[in-house]
This record gives C-alpha cells, structure tokens and sequence, in this order.
C-alpha cells in the first residue's frame, strides 16, 4: 500500500492518452498516445497534415481536444489557454518565431511578463539572461536588437524565452527548417545540453536524418493517427521511417541519368542588383547553364538566390549582362523571358505562382492564355482551355475535386504540382525552380524531383535554387554556392564535400576554381 | 447539462454552388423588407401599407415604372463602371465627378457649339455619346496615370477629382453659359435630346406621359459589353488575374500599368456615358445637381451585385425604385432606411457563402 512500491518507475514528463481533436471535416488526431520521459529528447514525425502541430497545440494550450487525458509530470492537466500550459513548466518555440524586430533580446524575452511592472532597469535582467546563457550554451548578446540577429541566434532568443518562463519540457516546431548545416549541428548541441540538464524535448520534424542524429525515441503520426508509438531509436533506419510516414515505400535514390550536357542556354555575366531594402543582394555573379544540365545554387536564404531568380526572369531590375539563347534578357519585362522559353517555379507558390480565388483551369493558362487555341484575338477558348486544364491535371495527377476548384482549396503539394504542370507545358528551353520542394511532405518531394529530372533529360537548362543540401546533390550536376551575393564556388556535384560546401555557405571558405 | 444539438459555423471546404449567391442574396433583400417592416411597427407606423405603397408607387403603374426604370438607367451604367474597375481591385470612387465631366463634355457638343447647331439629330447625339465618354475616360486616365506610373492611391485621387468636377460645372453654369443667370444652360436644341417613348404618343397614345428614354439601351448594351469582356475575352482574364493576385499576374508577363490606365478608362467612359444620358435624355440642359449622388450609389450598386453586369441592372432597378420612393412617400427616410437595411443585409449574407452552419447533436459529437 506504500507508494514506495511504485517508485521504480520515474513519472513520465508528459502523457497524453486518447487523444482527439476534430476540425471542419477533418479529424486531425485521431485517438493518438504519447509520452515523454523526463530528460529524452523525442521527436514526433509526420507529413504535413498528419497532425503534428495540431497534438502539440493541445499540449501548450492553444487547442482543447475533444476527448482523451493530458497529463504533465503525473498530474492530469486541462488547458484553457497557452498560459496554463506555461505554469506547468511547457513552453513551445514556433516555427515562425514571435520576436519583435526592433527590441533587444532581453526585451522580447521580459515581453508580457508581470515582472518587470513599470520600470525597467535593463542592466539586471541582461545579467540573469546572461546567466542563464551560460547555464545551458545559448550564447547571443541580450543588449543586441533583433533585427541585428542570424536566424539560428534568434532561434535562442526564443529559446531562452520559454527557460526563462521556467520551462522543463520545451516543444521546437520543426526547429532546423530556418537553419544552415552548421547552425543545425550547434542546435542539436544545445539539445543535448539541455536534457542533460533534466529538460525533456519535444520536436516536431519531417527530417529523417535528424531524427537518428539527435532523438532517443520516436512517435510517427500519419493522417491523424499514430504508426509507431514512443519506439527507440536503435536500429532504426530511413527508409523504415518514411515507410511509416507515408505507408508506401520511399526510394530514396533518385534516378538520374547520366549524360552530357548540351548548347549553353544561359549567360550571366557580372550581374548586380539590390533587394527590396536597396541594399546589395547580387554581387558580380557570373556563370553559364547548359541544355539538359541541373545547376544548383546553395546558400543560406537571403543571400540573393531569389532576387538571382528575379532578375533571371524579368522581375527584378540589374546591372550587367544576361542572355537566354543568345538573347539579352537583363532589365526586360518579364513577358520577354516567358517569350523566350523561360518558366519560372516562384519561392512563394501562393503569393506569387498562383491567384487563390481562381479555378485550376484560369491558373494553368496564366501562362499561354494569349496562344492559340487557347486564346484567339480577343476571345479566350473556355472550352480548349478546360480542356487543356484536364489534361494537366491527369498527366501530372493533381487532385481535385475538379478542373474549377479554386486554386486556394489545393494542399501544398497540389497546388506545386499545378505550377510545374503550368511551367513545364508552356515554356520548355529553361527553367529557373526556386525551393520547388520546401514545406512538401515525402511523397510530393519525390514527384516534383522526378519531374525535374525528366525535364532534364528532355534538354530543359535547369536553374536549381535550394536550401537543402542532400536535395541538390542528388539532382544537381554542378552546384553554385553562395553567400551575401557573391559566388563562393561552382563544384561538381559527383565530387562536393559537404564540409567545403557549408563553410561556403556561410562565407568562412571560397573555392579555387 | 449538455445540450441536446448546437449549431456549429464552419468554414466552407468545397466548392460553392452558382445558385447559391443568387438564393442568399435574394434571401438577404426579403430579410431586409422585414426588420424594416419592424422598425416600421416599432416607432407605430403600418408596415404592410407602407410597402404596398412602395410597391404601387414604382411599379403600380406603367408610367411610374417608367419614372423607376429612368433613375434605373444612369445607376446601371454607374454601377458598370465600379464594377469593372472594382474587378481589378481598383476602387474607382470617382464616378460622381467622371458622371459630371461626362455631362459637361456632352454638353459642349450643344454649347460650344461642337457640331453646326442645324445638323442632323443622329449627328448631334452620336457627337454627344462619343464626347460624353472621353470627357469620363479623361477623368479616369488622370487618376489611372498617377496609379500606374507613380503608385498614388486612386481611392484619394478619385474621389478629390469629384470636387473638382463639380465645381468645374459650376464655373461655367454660373459664368459663361448660364441661361439669364440662373445656375442653369439655356435648355438644348431639341436635335440634342434623346428620343423619348412619349415622343411616340402621337402614334400610340398609351405611351403619353412615359419618360423612359434611348438611355436605357445604352445601359443594357453596356451591360452585355461588360459582361463579354470580363467573362469571354483575353483583357478580362487579365483584369480577373491582377485583381486576385497582381504579384501573379506580373510574374505571368502581364502590363500591369496599361491595364490600370486602360480600365480606369473605360470606367470613367461608362459613367460620362451616364452624365451624357442623363443631360441629354432627362435634363435637357447642364445644371446644379444634376446627379444626387448616382456616382457614389454606383459604389453600392457594384457591391450589391457582386460586381456581376446582369445583377447591376436588377439592383439598378430596385435602387431606382428606392429612389422614386423616396419621392412619394414620407418620411423620405423611410426609403433610406430600406436602403440600408438591404444594403446592410447583403453584405451580411457573404458570411453564408464562406461558411455553413451545421447542426450538430450531441451523441455523435462523442462518436
């Protein structure tokens, strides 16, 4: 009857039993477990919409599920707000983080506090900032703004803010998204720093490598519900993972063939031009692009590639010279480019790549609405165009319930299948992709890689702009890297060193050739 | 204690279909007449008499049918021309003074005189509708310039240049036109009027005392243009794609500067079409007040009829209606406040097309 019986087993950090939460015509979870030990780092895998962010909403408050228990270092909980959450000690780092830009670190981490009321005396709060700094390895200067910051040290600051908010169980939403190879490895050290330290972990990730470099158990969810419930990590491997992400199997090898690359295509010859805030975002870039050749372009985000896919397409005004086939491109509008054969995959799939309150068809045509037969003299074609939208949606298996649903109703995935479909269709001689495959689950990476590799061998010049690595070596034949606008090295992808390439990426090493 | 069901609003995930914003609009109008009936009995009027009334006062007769359809008609092409610019996210508030300056530009036709006073009456009013539409499309290319080549908001623009207009008007109605000076111009020749019904009077007697005149044509004509060129053809598209998303459209290789100045155009044309109508088929002269407001109740037109052509001329009707009204019954306020009641209601009932409302009960909540 003494509870001394039941000391064997230390009380899990977190557990959450028979979890459901239901949206509008979806069951996000479904009926899901999980458990976190005190002082484990789990990481909690899935494809977008499996539900991930949803569990571990409910878990720092921000849903209540329809049913099912939490309970949080023993004790059942039931959250009415994010704050309940953070006084049982649960704080949670965002994807997108909460920062103000033109307040200190120690500023944004007192933010909507109690304390301090009134008047702040900055110097003592930096000074147990700093303290704490030391206590678990997260070094960034608490007087410095945030605007000042890398994304990695801004990632600290909000971690720091949920320790100092007396968290012991700390959620990171899919926490490398944002960072370079070198600041993944520091995070992963302050991982391990901090369970060392009795916190526990929760991550949120659809990395598979990640997950066998840092975690020691794992939960996969797949459509709202769990495949693998708190497994450990031994002998676990990719492919077995993917498996139960996407409940196929996933050949991780892509299939590129290998052949000579062809005419040059493009020619960019020192070309520099500023981004949206004035300042030098391209410095004297020059390189050339082969038919049938991937060129990839590797680089920490923001440090030019979209403004070098801007002033390659016609959207962003240069200096220097650029050439398309032989003709000059540079500081024409973007309909020339499209003339010359030009497609273009934009960073942002809804803001730019498609209009969201139009049908599929109206979004396949935006390019070649002004052709026949879809478009003569003054007319448009609605029945060729429908037509031609069909067999776009069939060729590229985009689905939907049909040809005139919105283009805002498609899933990331679609609606990227869409753009390709549009972009490969229309405009055959070029092709300039901007992270065609960022924020896609497993299954839709492999499509769109595949489709960029048929491009390829149909003698497409491909223009590759990509923040992850293992991506561009796989399909790249040469890989750009570079850093604040400047060029730091073209390498061959069949012999890049990892290493080389990310110490190029953040400025500390330039290649010979 | 648990209720048995709620109500539950959730967003709407599939596909609308076409009738139903027709059905919530249509719903959204009788809601309207209702709470007004209400108010109406609250303050101890008798709802049902009032709104026979306003039946019988607008469309009791064909001769106040006409009256109605007469107020319709510079409403309709107005409307149109919110409509198109508002297509393209382009939010034309200055159709009140494109409606003067189409009214003052006509009137030139008559007052310059622009054509030899004797010529023909097919002359003087084919001068009349051509000069009517470049007066309004002049004072939409100057705000339409201003937008595209220096990005200056066209809501201030716009609307400052109605002031301008207006006042414009009045210099040369008070000074150098004006008729024994009162605020008016000599009334035109009658070559300058716009065939009426009633001239027919002669030929078929039931058409004496009816007003309806050419204007209406122009408004159905303009109607089905606009309909075209938003729906069928290439511009339209283009228009459609800027205003949903201009980052998209400038990546897709449109102009988007010539579209601006070209839709702020041909918006300025259509509501200087409806000056032209109403001085030439109405007036008969240039006076004060020649609009009570058409170009701004356009706005509410536009919006009304979902920025639909057809639907523009059924709300012009019934704002016309409203207009008429006004007239005869009193308080005026009356008409008002159906004015805003439907106003109010439809706007309301976009909520149904974005949401649904579903009855939930409580057992399969648990399920």
């Amino acid at each position: 009857m003494s509870s001394i019986s039941n000391q064997p087993s230390p009380p899990l950090a977190v557990e959450m039993h028979d979890i459901v939460i239901r949206f509008p015509g979806v069951l996000a979870n479904d009926h899901v477990n999980l458990t976190l030990k005190r002082g484990e780092i789990h990481a909690l895998l899935g494809e977008n919409g499996a539900g991930k962010s949803t569990l571990m909403n409910s878990l720092a408050g921000l849903y209540k599920p329809v049913s099912g228990v939490i309970k949080v270092n023993g004790e059942v909980v039931n959250f009415n707000s994010p704050r309940d959450a953070i006084s049982k000690g649960i704080g949670m780092v965002y994807q997108h983080f909460m920062l103000v830009p033109t307040q200190t670190v120690t500023e944004n981490i007192l933010l909507g506090l109690k304390e301090p009321r009134f008047f702040v005396n900055l110097s003592i709060y930096n000074k147990k900032i700093q303290a704490l700094q030391e206590q678990f390895g997260l070094r960034v200067d608490p007087s410095a703004q945030i605007w000042q910051l890398s994304v990695g040290e801004q990632q600290r600051v909000e971690i720091l803010k949920t320790l100092y908010r007396g968290a012991n169980i700390l959620i990171l939403d899919e926490p490398t998204a944002v960072l370079a190879p070198q600041e993944i490895d520091d995070l992963m050290k302050t991982m391990r720093r901090l369970v060392e330290q009795d916190k526990s972990i929760l991550f949120i990730t659809h990395k598979l490598n990640e997950v066998t470099a840092v975690a020691d158990r794992l939960t996969v969810l797949r459509k709202g519900k769990v495949t693998a419930e708190g497994i450990g990590i031994e002998g676990v491997t990719r492919e077995k993972l993917a498996e139960l992400m996407v409940g196929r199997k996933i050949i991780f090898q892509v299939d590129k063939k290998s052949q000579k690359p062809g005419e040059v295509v493009l020619e960019v010859k020192n070309v520099s031009a500023l981004n949206n805030k004035g300042f030098p975002a391209l410095k004297n870039v020059s390189i050339n692009l082969h038919q049938g050749e991937i060129l990839g372009f590797a680089g920490i985000a923001g440090n030019g590639q979209s403004e070098l896919a801007e002033v390659i397409t016609g959207l962003r005004s240069c200096s220097g010279s650029i050439k398309i086939n032989g003709k000059q491109v540079a500081n024409q509008p973007p309909g020339k480019s499209i003339d010359i054969g030009v497609s273009h995959i934009p960073e942002d799939r809804t803001g730019v790549g498609t209009a969201p309150n139009m049908s599929i068809t109206e979004n396949t045509i935006m390019k070649n609405y002004d052709q026949e037969p879809i478009g003569n003299r003054w007319k448009i074609n609605f029945t060729s165009a429908r037509e031609y939208a069909t067999r776009l949606k069939d060729k590229y298996e985009i689905l939907a319930p049909s040809i005139s649903t919105q283009a805002r109703k498609l899933s990331g995935g679609n609606l990227q299948k869409l753009i390709l479909a549009r972009e490969i269709s229309c405009c055959p001689s070029l092709m300039v992709a901007v992270q065609p495959t960022r924020g896609l689950d497993v299954g839709a990476i492999e499509a769109i890689q595949n489709l960029l590799l048929e491009q390829r061998e149909n003698g497409t010049a491909i223009l590759l702009i990509s923040e992850e690595l293992e991506e561009l070596l796989s399909l790249c034949d040469r890989i750009a890297v570079i850093y604040e606008g400047e060029l730091m090295g073209v390498v061959e992808a069949a012999d890049a060193n990892l290493t080389n390439i990310g110490l190029m990426m953040t400025g500390s090493m330039r290649s010979q050739a | 204690m648990k209720n048995p069901f709620t109500l539950q609003i959730e967003k709407r995930s599939e596909d609308i279909p076409k009738w139903l914003p027709l059905v919530t609009s249509l719903g959204a109008v009788l809601v309207a007449f209702i709470f007004s009936g209400l108010v109406l009995k609250m303050i101890g009027g008798q709802p049902l008499r009032v709104l026979g009334f306003f039946f019988t006062a607008t469309f009791g007769s064909w001769g106040v049918f006409s009256d109605t359809l007469v107020k319709a008609t510079p409403l309709i092409m107005v409307g149109l021309a919110c409509s198109l610019a508002f297509k393209m996210k382009l939010w034309n508030i200055g159709a009140e003074g494109q409606f003067y300056l189409g009214a003052f530009f006509a009137s030139m036709v008559v007052l310059v005189p622009l054509v030899p006073p004797d010529s023909p009456k097919v002359v003087v009013l084919t001068a009349m509708v051509l000069m009517g539409m470049i007066g309004g499309a002049l004072w939409g290319f100057i705000p339409g310039i201003l937008k595209a080549k220096y990005n200056v908001n066209e809501i201030i623009t716009t609307l400052m240049l109605n002031y301008v207009a207006i006042y414009w008007n009045n210099y040369w109605i008070f000074g150098k036109w004006s008729d024994a000076g009162f605020q008016m111009t000599p009334m035109f020749e009658k070559t300058a009027w716009l065939p009426r019904l009633s001239d027919y009077a002669k030929q078929f007697n039931a058409l004496s005392g009816i007003t309806l005149h050419l204007g209406v044509v122009f408004g159905l004509i303009a109607a089905f243009v606009i309909w075209w060129i938003i729906e069928r053809s290439r511009w339209g598209y283009e228009i459609k794609l800027i205003g949903d998303n201009p980052k998209a459209a400038r990546y897709a290789g449109l102009n988007i500067s010539r579209n601006i100045i070209l839709v702020m155009m041909i918006s300025g044309a259509l509501a200087g079409l409806a000056g032209m109508a109403e001085v030439s088929g109405v007036v008969h002269r240039l006076q004060e007040r020649i609009s009570p407001g058409y170009g701004f109740s356009g706005i509410i037109v536009a919006w009304l009829s979902k920025l639909n052509p057809f639907a523009v001329i059924i709300v012009s009707i019934l704002f016309g209606a409203l207009i008429v009204a006004g007239r005869e019954i009193q308080p005026s306020g009356i008409a008002f406040l159906l004015q805003g009641t439907i106003l109010f209601m439809v706007i309301s009932s976009d909520v149904l097309l974005r949401y649904k409302i579903r009855l939930v009960r409580y057992n399969e909540e648990k399920a």
